[in-house]
Protein backbone atom coordinates (compact mmCIF):
# COMPACT_ATOMS: atom_id res chain seq x y z
CA UNK A 1 0.00 0.00 0.00
CA UNK A 2 2.64 2.48 1.07
CA UNK A 3 5.03 1.28 -1.63
CA UNK A 4 2.37 1.82 -4.29
CA UNK A 5 1.59 5.31 -2.98
CA UNK A 6 5.26 6.16 -2.82
CA UNK A 7 6.02 4.94 -6.35
CA UNK A 8 3.02 6.71 -7.91
CA UNK A 9 3.62 10.04 -6.22
CA UNK A 10 7.42 9.95 -6.43
CA UNK A 11 7.20 9.40 -10.18
CA UNK A 12 4.61 12.19 -10.42
CA UNK A 13 6.90 14.42 -8.38
CA UNK A 14 9.97 13.84 -10.56
CA UNK A 15 7.94 14.18 -13.78
CA UNK A 16 6.46 17.45 -12.51
CA UNK A 17 9.91 18.75 -11.60
CA UNK A 18 11.32 17.77 -15.02
CA UNK A 19 8.36 19.44 -16.73
CA UNK A 20 9.06 22.50 -14.58
CA UNK A 21 12.63 22.45 -15.85
CA UNK A 22 11.86 22.00 -19.54
CA UNK A 23 8.80 24.21 -20.03
CA UNK A 24 9.54 27.59 -21.56
CA UNK A 25 6.42 29.45 -20.45
CA UNK A 26 6.39 30.52 -16.76
CA UNK A 27 2.72 29.65 -16.28
CA UNK A 28 3.37 26.03 -17.35
CA UNK A 29 6.30 25.92 -14.95
CA UNK A 30 4.11 27.23 -12.13
CA UNK A 31 1.40 24.63 -12.79
CA UNK A 32 3.90 21.76 -12.84
CA UNK A 33 5.36 23.06 -9.58
CA UNK A 34 1.86 22.78 -8.10
CA UNK A 35 1.82 19.10 -9.18
CA UNK A 36 5.15 18.59 -7.38
CA UNK A 37 3.83 20.22 -4.20
CA UNK A 38 0.59 18.24 -4.14
CA UNK A 39 2.52 14.97 -4.63
CA UNK A 40 4.87 15.96 -1.82
CA UNK A 41 1.81 16.50 0.40
CA UNK A 42 0.78 12.88 -0.18
CA UNK A 43 4.34 11.71 0.55
CA UNK A 44 4.34 13.71 3.82
CA UNK A 45 1.08 12.02 4.72
CA UNK A 46 2.56 8.56 4.15
CA UNK A 47 5.43 9.53 6.47
CA UNK A 48 2.98 10.31 9.26
CA UNK A 49 3.04 14.11 9.00
CA UNK A 50 -0.66 14.85 8.52
CA UNK A 51 -0.41 18.44 9.72
CA UNK A 52 2.36 19.19 7.26
CA UNK A 53 0.45 17.52 4.44
CA UNK A 54 -2.47 19.87 5.06
CA UNK A 55 -0.16 22.86 5.51
CA UNK A 56 1.65 21.98 2.29
CA UNK A 57 -1.61 22.03 0.33
CA UNK A 58 -2.90 25.19 2.00
CA UNK A 59 0.29 27.26 2.27
CA UNK A 60 2.35 26.14 -0.71
CA UNK A 61 -0.19 25.15 -3.34
CA UNK A 62 -2.89 27.44 -2.05
CA UNK A 63 -1.10 30.64 -1.09
CA UNK A 64 2.41 30.82 -2.49
CA UNK A 65 1.73 29.34 -5.92
CA UNK A 66 -1.44 31.43 -6.36
CA UNK A 67 0.69 34.50 -5.60
CA UNK A 68 3.21 33.37 -8.22
CA UNK A 69 0.47 32.75 -10.78
CA UNK A 70 -1.04 36.18 -10.11
CA UNK A 71 2.32 37.87 -10.59
CA UNK A 72 2.97 35.95 -13.82
CA UNK A 73 -0.41 37.08 -15.14
CA UNK A 74 0.01 40.63 -13.82
CA UNK A 75 3.38 41.12 -15.49
CA UNK A 76 2.20 39.30 -18.64
CA UNK A 77 5.33 37.14 -18.69
CA UNK A 78 5.80 35.50 -22.05
CA UNK A 79 7.98 32.63 -23.20
CA UNK A 80 11.55 33.03 -22.17
CA UNK A 81 14.39 33.08 -24.65
CA UNK A 82 16.66 30.14 -25.25
CA UNK A 83 19.47 30.24 -22.79
CA UNK A 84 22.70 31.66 -24.12
CA UNK A 85 24.70 30.85 -21.06
CA UNK A 86 28.31 29.90 -20.99
CA UNK A 87 29.60 26.64 -22.42
CA UNK A 88 31.05 25.83 -19.00
CA UNK A 89 27.51 25.30 -17.71
CA UNK A 90 26.96 22.52 -20.25
CA UNK A 91 30.31 20.84 -19.80
CA UNK A 92 30.50 21.14 -16.01
CA UNK A 93 26.83 21.47 -15.09
CA UNK A 94 25.34 18.18 -16.29
CA UNK A 95 28.17 15.92 -15.02
CA UNK A 96 28.14 17.97 -11.81
CA UNK A 97 24.41 17.40 -11.31
CA UNK A 98 24.75 13.68 -12.03
CA UNK A 99 27.71 13.58 -9.65
CA UNK A 100 25.72 15.23 -6.86
CA UNK A 101 22.81 12.79 -7.31
CA UNK A 102 25.18 9.81 -7.46
CA UNK A 103 27.09 10.88 -4.35
CA UNK A 104 23.95 11.54 -2.29
CA UNK A 105 22.28 8.32 -3.50
CA UNK A 106 25.38 6.29 -2.69
CA UNK A 107 25.56 7.80 0.81
CA UNK A 108 21.88 7.20 1.55
CA UNK A 109 21.98 3.69 0.07
CA UNK A 110 25.12 2.89 2.06
CA UNK A 111 23.42 3.90 5.34
CA UNK A 112 20.15 2.10 4.62
CA UNK A 113 20.42 -0.21 7.64
CA UNK A 114 20.67 2.74 10.03
CA UNK A 115 17.88 4.64 8.28
CA UNK A 116 15.43 1.76 8.41
CA UNK A 117 11.97 1.61 6.89
CA UNK A 118 8.95 3.87 6.84
CA UNK A 119 5.65 2.57 8.20
CA UNK A 120 2.37 4.03 7.01
CA UNK A 121 1.10 6.52 9.57
CA UNK A 122 4.39 6.73 11.40
CA UNK A 123 4.85 5.89 15.06
CA UNK A 124 1.91 7.98 16.24
CA UNK A 125 -0.84 5.38 16.10
CA UNK A 126 -1.54 4.86 19.78
CA UNK A 127 -4.27 7.40 20.30
CA UNK A 128 -1.93 10.38 19.95
CA UNK A 129 -2.34 12.32 16.76
CA UNK A 130 0.29 14.23 14.88
CA UNK A 131 -1.27 17.65 15.45
CA UNK A 132 -1.37 17.14 19.24
CA UNK A 133 2.25 16.05 19.29
CA UNK A 134 3.39 19.03 17.22
CA UNK A 135 1.41 21.60 19.18
CA UNK A 136 2.73 20.24 22.48
CA UNK A 137 6.29 21.00 21.44
CA UNK A 138 5.45 24.16 19.51
CA UNK A 139 3.51 25.88 22.27
CA UNK A 140 5.77 24.93 25.17
CA UNK A 141 9.43 24.54 24.23
CA UNK A 142 9.34 26.60 21.05
CA UNK A 143 6.89 29.31 22.05
CA UNK A 144 9.35 32.18 21.55
CA UNK A 145 10.35 31.21 17.98
CA UNK A 146 6.67 30.72 17.19
CA UNK A 147 5.85 34.22 18.37
CA UNK A 148 8.85 35.66 16.54
CA UNK A 149 7.49 34.29 13.25
CA UNK A 150 4.46 36.53 13.69
CA UNK A 151 6.77 39.55 13.77
CA UNK A 152 8.52 38.17 10.68
CA UNK A 153 5.22 37.91 8.83
CA UNK A 154 4.24 41.43 9.90
CA UNK A 155 7.54 42.80 8.60
CA UNK A 156 7.09 40.81 5.37
CA UNK A 157 3.61 42.28 4.86
CA UNK A 158 4.91 45.82 5.37
CA UNK A 159 7.88 45.16 3.11
CA UNK A 160 5.72 43.73 0.33
CA UNK A 161 3.34 46.70 0.49
CA UNK A 162 6.17 49.25 0.49
CA UNK A 163 8.07 47.55 -2.35
CA UNK A 164 5.10 46.93 -4.64
CA UNK A 165 3.43 50.31 -4.25
CA UNK A 166 3.52 52.79 -7.11
CA UNK A 167 6.11 55.51 -6.70
CA UNK A 168 4.87 59.06 -6.69
CA UNK B 1 7.39 -0.84 3.84
CA UNK B 2 9.36 1.76 1.94
CA UNK B 3 13.03 2.20 2.83
CA UNK B 4 13.82 5.71 4.08
CA UNK B 5 16.68 6.08 1.63
CA UNK B 6 14.14 6.10 -1.21
CA UNK B 7 12.60 9.27 0.24
CA UNK B 8 16.03 10.83 0.67
CA UNK B 9 17.05 9.99 -2.89
CA UNK B 10 13.79 11.52 -4.15
CA UNK B 11 14.62 14.67 -2.18
CA UNK B 12 18.14 14.71 -3.67
CA UNK B 13 16.75 14.38 -7.21
CA UNK B 14 14.27 17.21 -6.63
CA UNK B 15 16.98 19.40 -5.12
CA UNK B 16 19.28 18.83 -8.10
CA UNK B 17 16.48 19.63 -10.56
CA UNK B 18 15.90 22.80 -8.54
CA UNK B 19 19.58 23.77 -8.82
CA UNK B 20 19.58 23.02 -12.56
CA UNK B 21 16.52 25.15 -13.24
CA UNK B 22 17.92 27.92 -11.02
CA UNK B 23 20.99 28.01 -13.28
CA UNK B 24 19.30 27.40 -16.65
CA UNK B 25 16.14 29.51 -16.45
CA UNK B 26 16.27 33.11 -17.68
CA UNK B 27 12.93 34.35 -16.38
CA UNK B 28 13.29 35.87 -12.92
CA UNK B 29 9.95 34.46 -11.72
CA UNK B 30 10.94 30.94 -12.73
CA UNK B 31 14.31 31.35 -11.03
CA UNK B 32 12.41 32.32 -7.90
CA UNK B 33 10.13 29.29 -8.25
CA UNK B 34 13.11 26.95 -8.45
CA UNK B 35 14.16 28.23 -5.01
CA UNK B 36 10.76 27.06 -3.77
CA UNK B 37 11.40 23.66 -5.37
CA UNK B 38 14.71 23.37 -3.51
CA UNK B 39 13.03 24.36 -0.23
CA UNK B 40 10.45 21.62 -0.80
CA UNK B 41 13.17 19.04 -1.40
CA UNK B 42 14.87 19.96 1.87
CA UNK B 43 11.50 19.82 3.66
CA UNK B 44 11.06 16.24 2.44
CA UNK B 45 14.46 15.37 3.95
CA UNK B 46 13.40 16.91 7.27
CA UNK B 47 10.15 14.93 7.34
CA UNK B 48 11.94 11.69 6.45
CA UNK B 49 14.51 12.12 9.23
CA UNK B 50 11.73 13.11 11.62
CA UNK B 51 10.16 9.73 10.81
CA UNK B 52 13.47 7.94 11.41
CA UNK B 53 14.07 9.56 14.79
CA UNK B 54 10.42 9.26 15.87
CA UNK B 55 10.36 12.90 16.97
CA UNK B 56 8.29 15.80 15.70
CA UNK B 57 11.06 18.38 15.84
CA UNK B 58 11.88 17.88 12.17
CA UNK B 59 8.25 18.54 11.28
CA UNK B 60 8.29 21.74 13.35
CA UNK B 61 11.38 22.78 11.43
CA UNK B 62 9.44 22.26 8.19
CA UNK B 63 6.63 24.39 9.62
CA UNK B 64 9.05 27.26 10.21
CA UNK B 65 10.55 26.81 6.74
CA UNK B 66 7.05 27.11 5.29
CA UNK B 67 6.41 30.33 7.24
CA UNK B 68 9.70 31.83 6.08
CA UNK B 69 9.04 30.68 2.49
CA UNK B 70 5.66 32.40 2.50
CA UNK B 71 7.18 35.65 3.78
CA UNK B 72 10.03 35.33 1.28
CA UNK B 73 7.64 34.76 -1.62
CA UNK B 74 5.61 37.87 -0.73
CA UNK B 75 8.67 40.13 -0.44
CA UNK B 76 10.45 38.57 -3.43
CA UNK B 77 7.48 38.97 -5.73
CA UNK B 78 7.11 42.59 -4.60
CA UNK B 79 10.77 43.14 -5.54
CA UNK B 80 10.14 41.48 -8.93
CA UNK B 81 7.20 43.84 -9.55
CA UNK B 82 9.40 46.82 -8.60
CA UNK B 83 12.15 45.61 -10.97
CA UNK B 84 9.63 45.18 -13.78
CA UNK B 85 8.34 48.73 -13.22
CA UNK B 86 11.78 50.26 -13.56
CA UNK B 87 13.43 47.97 -16.15
CA UNK B 88 10.41 46.70 -18.19
CA UNK B 89 11.90 43.21 -18.39
CA UNK B 90 11.94 39.92 -16.51
CA UNK B 91 15.06 38.55 -18.18
CA UNK B 92 17.84 38.07 -15.64
CA UNK B 93 20.45 38.65 -18.36
CA UNK B 94 19.16 42.16 -18.92
CA UNK B 95 18.98 43.07 -15.24
CA UNK B 96 22.66 43.98 -15.07
CA UNK B 97 22.71 47.52 -13.74
CA UNK B 98 25.40 46.72 -11.18
CA UNK B 99 27.60 45.09 -13.80
CA UNK B 100 28.00 48.15 -16.04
Amino acid sequence: MQLALFIIFAVLCVLGALNFLFQRHPINSALSLIVVMMSLAVIYWTLGAEFLAAAQVIVYSGAIMVLFTFVIMLLNAGEEDRTRGSKAAYFAGIPGAIGVIALLSYTFFHEKDILGYANLGGHLNSGVNNMLEISKVLFTDLLLPFEVTSILILVAILGAVVLARKEH
Amino acid sequence: MVPIYAYLILAAVLFTIGIASFLIKRNIITVFMSIELMLNAVNLTFVAFSHVHKAVHGQIFVFFVMVVAAAEAAVGLAIIIAIFRTRQTLDVDRINLLKN
